[in-house]
């Protein structure tokens, strides 16, 4: 059987006659990275090339790697095989990549959204025969509202919580999401302090984006301190100790699970608010579209539903097996909590 | 309709007890009382009977949203939750309503005498006009069943709240069959009238399960003990020569018992009885089973009647010559009550039993009794004080139950599908086997019973991941899985049954504990499941 373009093997996404892979989950030696998530960067490759914004963010997560960075739109070679980086607006420094060879183009999105979240360089559609996409919300009951309506209901739920002498914690993955929240955070309401994982990131990115003023909670901050302000934290930080200091607080999550009341309710949240750093439903559709491929492929989220959907539409749907996690990855970071009665 | 869907919104969007109260509270000091009557059933369950059924609300919404049918279930199976998915999948448009909650539930009953055609112009037309969260409580207006952890009880407490009634009282006041769409929520809840009384029952008394040593209950002989039927919980009712029965869910069933009909003119007018529905096949006690053919039918059949005729098995007297006597210890309603057990019985074929009362001298030979339990077909016993009350709801302190300990076995996972409320989108409803030889003598695994509770958030995390991982087939919601996981399933009760493959049924299985440690060759078989089966039933 002739071999594709991009094929999928129990290391990643390869490109054979580039002898390179794609986001790889095993060690590999040469390895094209679309953005800083650990389910798409991870440890152990010889070689890494990313897009310039990505390189502290992996060299932060993976410490002394051999890393090279790339621009977007600046076409390079390996093998004869022609690579592109193009910005996927998933997080800051998020690329999709194009493979080109022989007159055949394939793109890989990595994860990605359309909307402009204000942190991350916008998505750019680009023209291709074959289409890897992720559909991590790839089902009709995702549809997000525009960021500004979610942040003033942020915002709004912050200066509530503050009137009520309440301190607002407010849960994010601590790469991506915790700085789209921080940067449309409204300083005028009262302070932002951060957890330590958010806050040693947001260090690494304060040089590539203009952030509002943090502080790190530490062991000498004071409880009197915190209070009516608000806290980002990882979900991890959820029902544990750590936030004892913060009492009396709410909570409340922002991710695309939220659209789910079920999902809002067993983590025993008071707030969920819908935001997520992946496409919705009528996004995935229009990308695909505006690509203008024939064959789709999914590789991680709804991918039996989604591509049976795409087939219905006429393309040359599948789904492959990968261990890309999308927005899961963070919602199996929460640990159990008590619902109380 | 707005401030309805904010109060559920609220209600949905807090797991604490107090800030629900006072969304609750807050809304009955501030809604027009004929919202607040219509609140008061939705959240009682009461609501009007459904207008479409829901295979139509199912096409019409992937209709409404532009997505193929096969699409729109795929949804609901992940959302799990029906109202949900058509709240989240149907578009809004410009226009808005303000119709009040009163307004939507009147034209809900107006609607399930429409034809279909008109129905579909009505639900297309509100769909559009309501924003997402009024969409869902609209579609659950229609559904039914809001799981948004608020009980009757915290609603009472909550209009107790807000109106300076009694809780007790207001409790007492909303049981029983009123009719939302007539009835003015000065006659229901602020208004106090003798015919109201006819079939109103009293809220039942409810134990808590003991958790200490039965001898942290001190003095023994302080306490009275009676074994633990597994029935229908239920009160019957003889006023102004009416009978009325009663279902520990307050609902009436009064139909579904006709043999209770012997009690009118054999019990005297002013009598409340609280005891347990039980099967009595040929002259004995029956198992849960027998009970299951008689649940859930309004009408019943001359065959079935003899079959599986009912008893009450009464235990306790709330009402006598037409005073409430809840406040008598309970030593002296429970002489009333076997004086009235006696008159009864020396007339002709009424279908009243008395719960033995026992009393012991030790905790030892309670224990030793507690242990005859599973021989005599009780789960257990319960624990009465003497001296104590029929107090209100679910108390601690003067009745406790002392059941059994369950039944268990050791089970391989094998099927799974996705749970619903909170749990949507987890796959926490399993199916689980046995071993059982073929005909070929070959060992094969066959299912025997479903469970969906007792792991934790974490463990149904932890099951859930691994079950997307390792599916074999998919039928619609359910996944069959590769057996490689043990679980021990516990069960109140076992018999033999024609309505399951495997031929046993068990009563109210769960998982007890996940047997990680186990191997699936490990698991038990069908035949060590056989052998629990009471002697003279296997």
């Amino acid at each position: 059987m002739k071999k594709t373009l991009l094929e999928f093997t129990n290391r990643g996404i390869y490109c054979h006659p580039a002898k390179v892979y794609l986001d790889p989950w095993k060690p590999v030696d040469k390895a094209l990275i679309t953005h800083g998530h650990a389910d798409h960067s991870r440890w152990g490759h010889q070689q890494y090339i990313t897009h310039n914004s990505n390189v502290p963010i992996i060299k932060h997560r993976l410490g002394d790697i051999n890393v090279s960075g790339v621009n977007w739109g600046q076409p390079f070679t390996i093998n004869n095989v022609k690579f592109t980086f193009y910005p996927a607006g998933h997080i800051i420094g998020s690329s999709q990549i194009k493979v080109e060879h022989k007159g055949e183009i394939w793109v890989f999105t990595g994860d990605y959204k359309l909307e402009d979240d204000g942190v991350a360089t916008p998505y750019e559609s680009v023209k291709c025969h074959s289409f890897i996409t992720e559909c991590t919300f790839g089902l009709p009951a995702f549809l997000w509202r525009p960021q500004t309506e979610v942040f003033t209901d942020i915002n709004n739920w912050w200066a509530q919580n503050k009137a009520n002498g309440q301190t607002s914690i407010l849960f994010g993955y601590s790469l991506g999401k915790a700085q789209r929240l921080l940067k449309h955070l409204d300083p005028s309401i009262g302070k932002i302090y951060t957890h330590g994982a958010i806050e040693n990131m947001t260090e690494v990115l304060r040089p590539l984006v203009d952030f509002p003023e943090t502080e790190l909670i530490t062991k000498d901050t004071k409880k009197e301190a915190i209070k009516g302000n608000l806290v980002l934290a990882p979900p991890s930080a959820h029902g544990s100790t750590w936030i004892r200091k913060m009492v009396p607080f709410v909570t409340a999550s922002a991710s695309g699970w939220m659209a789910f009341r079920g999902a809002r309710r067993r983590r025993a949240i008071d707030k969920g608010f819908v935001l997520s750093d992946h496409c919705d439903w009528p996004s995935l559709l229009k990308a695909i579209k505006d690509t203008g491929a024939e064959k789709v492929i999914c590789t991680h989220g709804y991918t039996d539903i989604f591509s049976k959907y795409l087939r219905d539409l006429g393309y040359d749907a599948r789904t492959e097996a990968t261990q890309f996690e999308g927005e899961n990855a963070e919602v199996n970071a929460e640990p159990e909590t008590q619902e109380s009665a | 309709m707005k401030q309805f869907s904010q109060l559920i919104k609220t209600l949905d969007g807090t797991n604490k007890t107090n800030v629900k109260v006072a969304a609750l509270a807050n809304y009955f000091a501030s809604a027009t009382d004929q919202d607040k009557v219509w609140t008061i059933a939705i959240l009682s369950h009461r609501r009007p009977p459904r207008p479409v059924n829901t295979t139509l609300l199912r096409e019409w919404a992937s209709e409404l949203a532009n997505i193929p049918l096969w699409l729109f279930e795929e949804s609901y199976h992940i959302v799990g939750d029906l109202a949900e998915t058509i709240a989240l999948v149907v578009p809004q448009d410009e226009t808005a309503t303000d119709k009040s909650l009163t307004q939507f539930l009147q034209e809900m009953i107006w609607l399930k005498k429409q034809e279909d055609a008109d129905k579909k112009v009505y639900l297309f037309a509100n769909w559009k006009q309501l924003d997402y969260y009024g969409r869902f409580v609209f579609t659950k207006l229609i559904t039914g069943g809001f799981r948004i952890g608020v009980s009757q009880k915290l609603m009472t407490r909550a209009l107790a709240k807000a109106t300076g009634i009694d809780e007790d009282i207001l409790a007492y006041k909303l049981m029983g069959n009123w009719d939302p769409n007539t009835i003015s929520f000065q006659d229901l809840v602020l208004e106090e009238k003798a015919s109201d009384f006819l079939s109103k029952p009293y809220p039942f008394y409810l134990a808590y399960a003991l958790e200490d040593e039965p001898k942290d209950l001190g003095d023994v002989t302080q306490w009275s003990f009676e074994h633990k039927w597994d029935g229908i919980r239920a009160q019957v009712i003889l006023r102004n020569n009416e009978l009325f029965v009663w279902s520990r869910g307050e609902e009436l069933v009064t139909d579904k018992y006709p043999e209770f009909e012997a009690f009118v003119g054999a019990i005297p007018n002013g009598t409340v009885l609280d005891g347990e529905i039980l099967p009595y096949p040929n002259g004995e006690i029956g198992t849960f089973n027998d009970l299951q053919t008689r649940i859930g039918r309004k009408t019943v059949s001359k065959a079935l009647l003899k079959k599986t005729p009912v008893v009450l098995k009464a235990y306790d007297l709330l009402e006598w010559e037409g005073k409430d006597c809840r406040e008598l210890p309970y030593l002296e309603r429970r002489k009333l009550l076997e004086q009235l057990h006696s008159q009864v019985t020396s007339a002709k074929g009424a279908p009243l039993l008395l719960s033995q009362k026992m009393a012991f001298n030790s905790w030892e030979e309670v224990a030793a009794e507690r242990e005859t339990s599973r021989e005599k077909r009780s789960e257990g016993l319960m624990l009465k004080k003497n001296a104590s009350p029929y107090l209100v709801g679910r108390k601690k302190g003067d009745w406790w139950k002392w059941k059994v300990d369950p039944l268990s076995i050791d089970a391989v996972l094998t099927y799974a599908m996705r749970g619903h409320g909170r749990r949507s989108n987890l796959f926490t409803d399993y199916t689980f086997a046995l071993w059982d030889e073929n005909e070929d003598g070959e060992k094969e695994l066959v299912t025997f019973a479903k469970a969906y509770s007792g792991l934790t958030d974490a463990e149904f995390r932890k099951v859930d991941a691994w079950i997307k991982k390792n599916t074999l087939e998919r039928f619609g919601p359910v996944r069959s899985v590769t057996p490689h996981h043990v679980f021990e399933i516990a069960f109140e009760g076992i018999a033999l049954s024609k309505r399951h493959k495997s031929g046993v049924a068990t009563r109210f299985p769960r998982i007890l504990r996940w047997r990680q440690d186990k191997k699936i060759e490990e698991a038990n078989s069908l035949e060590d499941l056989k052998a629990l089966i009471p002697n003279g039933e296997g």
